[in-house]
């Protein structure tokens, strides 16, 4: 059997919306299969996975908790690799935007003011952004290659986060348990709803990725970004600068990396610890390439990745499967997402073989 | 003292070793696999199993080898035959390896390992210092040495490793010749993952005899810079290797020490050592270009 691509007149618009949708439901298939090997019902494990946790209030808001770094972090990487610069490292700009955050209400936590929230964000969107900005710089000024530096900076980050709440920031009067100490009422993010727990980060969330789309659709920024990274070298011609690309596109990636960061800590834990992240930065990668590197796409690819998150929990507790499987679903999307993307660009032909997918083989 | 120290660096450089070079090849043949790190932990919970299933650690290799190679062939199949972005199907295949190893290894953590037995040359090994350092390791060491050189010599002394290197820097050209670009990609991605498997499988089964999740601690992306530092020669591959070994070594000598420096500051050394070599390598530029695969990373669609 033999598989043979053949070129397409141009994109097509049919699969570009399908290939997601066929990479779910590829997704869900060997998903079921997997739970029959571990010996559970599929249907009653992916129903447990994926439908109840969309049954109750209290999950959905725990949805959006989730999905609000997922969503903010994914736009930037957008930007990022639709302009062919590739940060991996989104998720020690989160933890640098976590620490820079919270320098207000742990070091002047007498300070009681309507300005010390907006401050905190602000600081956590700089400091990512100043992280995010290593890479540029090396990558600018060297030559150094962007997805090794970023992925690196990953352990120092979480090091430096580590060496704080154990050392210079641990409460005092926190029992020697390796945390901050916790925030004031005024440095915490508020809820949205009464209803729940889901903070303003979800709103932060969907205006950057309402904001990111229109650059990228109606300004010039936007098409300089398509350009660069779909040839530099006409990009070029066209007066644009890949070096100075690099610095927006990485800081751009890491101010909304580190925003997301700041917010996941004011609004859900309110205090700094070792831990403050399930992973956020790298699954957001899966989650820019399953929303097709469109920030509307983004928000809803946000949502899905979430509720593999909060499924894991649930079938934890209700099928008893270790939530490791989160972990596995998750790279299964991402493949499948990649194959699929295939059919966008090509026609697959599989010779000797009467009419399977090549992407149901993988 | 100095023998002990010498000793686990050796251990620590070995699996860096073997998984840049096996990276290397892969890289040589225009393929950039950014899933080192997925196929060297997926090699280290099957190498445990094995070891572990059968008693014998020397299957546990063998399966170690064997699991990382059958795990880069779905890079290779999402790369060469879907022609996916390399970068994000390697992203792809290290956060599914995470993942698949830790479900994979559920049931090993907390069991202790069975570390693999020396093999030890007769004579050679009680030459006093070097006999112990180099005549008395595991089978993981012989190899990491034969594959340097192995690889050295077929890269610049075989014909086969001269059609690779071709199809690295034009594919194009080496098509029009009548070499077949993707089944030697194929090869050289599995070579890779059979290499990276072999390392985890070292550190399962020698570096620390037990299945820990995440093991691999990022090793399979310093073993990428590794072969950036090497500029995709094998025999510099040796030398990063024990560089970047003894760096990992050193700081935790000094965290055992006790030098005053915060543990969290050394343990980052060997990433901010890796990031300072990827500098002092990379801003060069004329000899960067003229040692990197010319098509590295780049799509190949033949056309018929």
């Amino acid at each position: 059997m033999r598989i043979e691509l053949e070129r397409r007149a141009g994109a097509s618009g049919l699969f570009a919306i399908v290939s997601p949708l066929l990479a779910l439901a590829l997704t869900l298939i060997f998903g079921a299969i997997m739970f029959w090997m571990l010996g559970k019902n599929p249907g009653h494990a992916l129903y447990s996975f994926f439908i109840e946790p969309l049954l109750e209030v209290w999950s959905l808001h725990e949805l959006a908790i989730k999905a609000a770094p997922l969503i903010l972090i994914a736009v930037g990487l957008a930007v990022c690799y639709r302009s062919n610069n590739w940060n991996i490292g989104a998720e020690g700009q989160f933890t640098i935007g976590a620490i820079t955050g919270s320098i207000l209400p742990i070091l002047v936590p007498q300070w009681h003011s309507v300005l010390v929230l907006p401050l905190m964000l602000i600081m956590g969107a700089i400091g990512g952004a100043v992280f995010a900005a290593i890479p540029a710089l090396l990558k600018t000024r060297f030559n150094t290659n962007e997805i090794l530096v970023s992925l690196m900076l990953v352990y120092i980050a979480q090091l430096f986060l580590d060496w704080l709440v154990r050392g210079l920031w641990r409460d005092p009067k926190g029992f020697n348990f390796p945390q901050s100490i916790s925030f004031s009422t005024e440095a915490v993010l508020p809820e949205i709803l009464s209803s729940g727990r889901a903070h303003w980060g979800i709103v932060f969330a969907l205006v950057a990725a309402v904001a990111i789309w229109f650059m990228m659709r109606f300004m010039l920024k936007g098409f300089e970004v398509s350009v660069l990274g779909r040839s530099e070298r006409a990009g070029r011609f066209a007066g644009f600068s890949g070096r100075r690309m690099v610095w927006f596109s990485m800081m751009l990636s890491g101010a909304l990396a580190g925003l997301a960061g700041i917010s996941e800590v004011s609004g859900s834990i309110g205090h700094l610890q070792p831990s403050i992240s399930p992973g956020y930065g790298f699954t957001a990668i899966i989650v820019a390439f399953l929303g097709r590197l469109n920030p509307l796409g983004i928000i809803a690819s946000g949502f899905v990745l979430a509720l593999t998150y909060l499924g894991g929990e649930a079938a934890q507790l209700s099928i008893g499967v270790s939530d490791k499987v989160t972990r596995v679903f998750q790279g299964l999307l991402l493949f499948f997402v990649l194959s699929c993307d295939t059919l966008i660009l090509y026609r697959v032909r599989v010779i000797f073989g009467a009419g399977r997918a090549p992407a149901a083989r993988s | 003292m100095i023998e002990a120290i010498l000793l686990t660096i050796i251990t620590a450089a070995t699996p860096l070793v073997i998984a840049a070079i096996g990276e290397l090849v892969t890289e040589r043949a225009g393929v950039l696999n950014l899933g080192v790190e997925g196929m060297m932990i997926m090699g280290a919970v099957c190498a445990f199993a094995g070891s572990y299933l059968t008693g014998v650690p020397l299957f546990g290799v063998l399966a170690g080898i064997l699991g990382g190679a059958l795990f880069s062939l779905l890079f290779g199949f999402l790369t060469l035959t879907l022609v996916t972005n390399q970068v994000a199907t390697g992203l792809a295949l290290t956060l599914l390896g995470l993942g698949l190893s830790g479900q994979l290894g559920e049931s090993f953590v907390g069991i202790p390992g069975v570390k693999l037995s020396p093999i030890v040359f007769p004579v050679l090994s009680d030459i006093p210092f070097i006999g112990p350092l180099l005549f008395r390791q595991d089978i993981t060491f012989y190899l990491s040495i034969a594959l340097v050189i192995g690889v050295n010599w077929f890269l610049f002394r075989s014909r086969t490793g001269l059609k690779l290197r071709a199809i690295g820097d034009s594919h194009g050209s080496a098509h029009a010749l009548g070499i077949n670009v993707i089944r030697t990609r194929y090869l050289a991605v599995m070579f890779g993952g059979a290499c990276a498997g072999l390392a985890g499988a070292q550190l399962s089964l020698v570096y620390t005899p037990q299945w820990v999740e995440n093991m691999t601690a990022g090793r399979g992306w310093i073993a990428l810079a590794l072969v950036v530092f090497a500029s995709w020669r094998p025999l510099r591959v040796l030398i990063g290797g024990y560089i970047f070994g003894a760096v990992g070594i050193l700081q935790l000598h000094a965290q055992a020490f006790g030098v005053g420096i915060p543990s969290q500051f050394l343990s980052m050394l060997p990433y901010a050592v890796t990031i300072v070599v990827l500098i002092i390598i990379s801003h060069n530029r004329r000899t960067t270009l003229i040692n990197t695969p010319a098509c590295l990373g780049k799509p190949f669609v033949p056309d018929r």
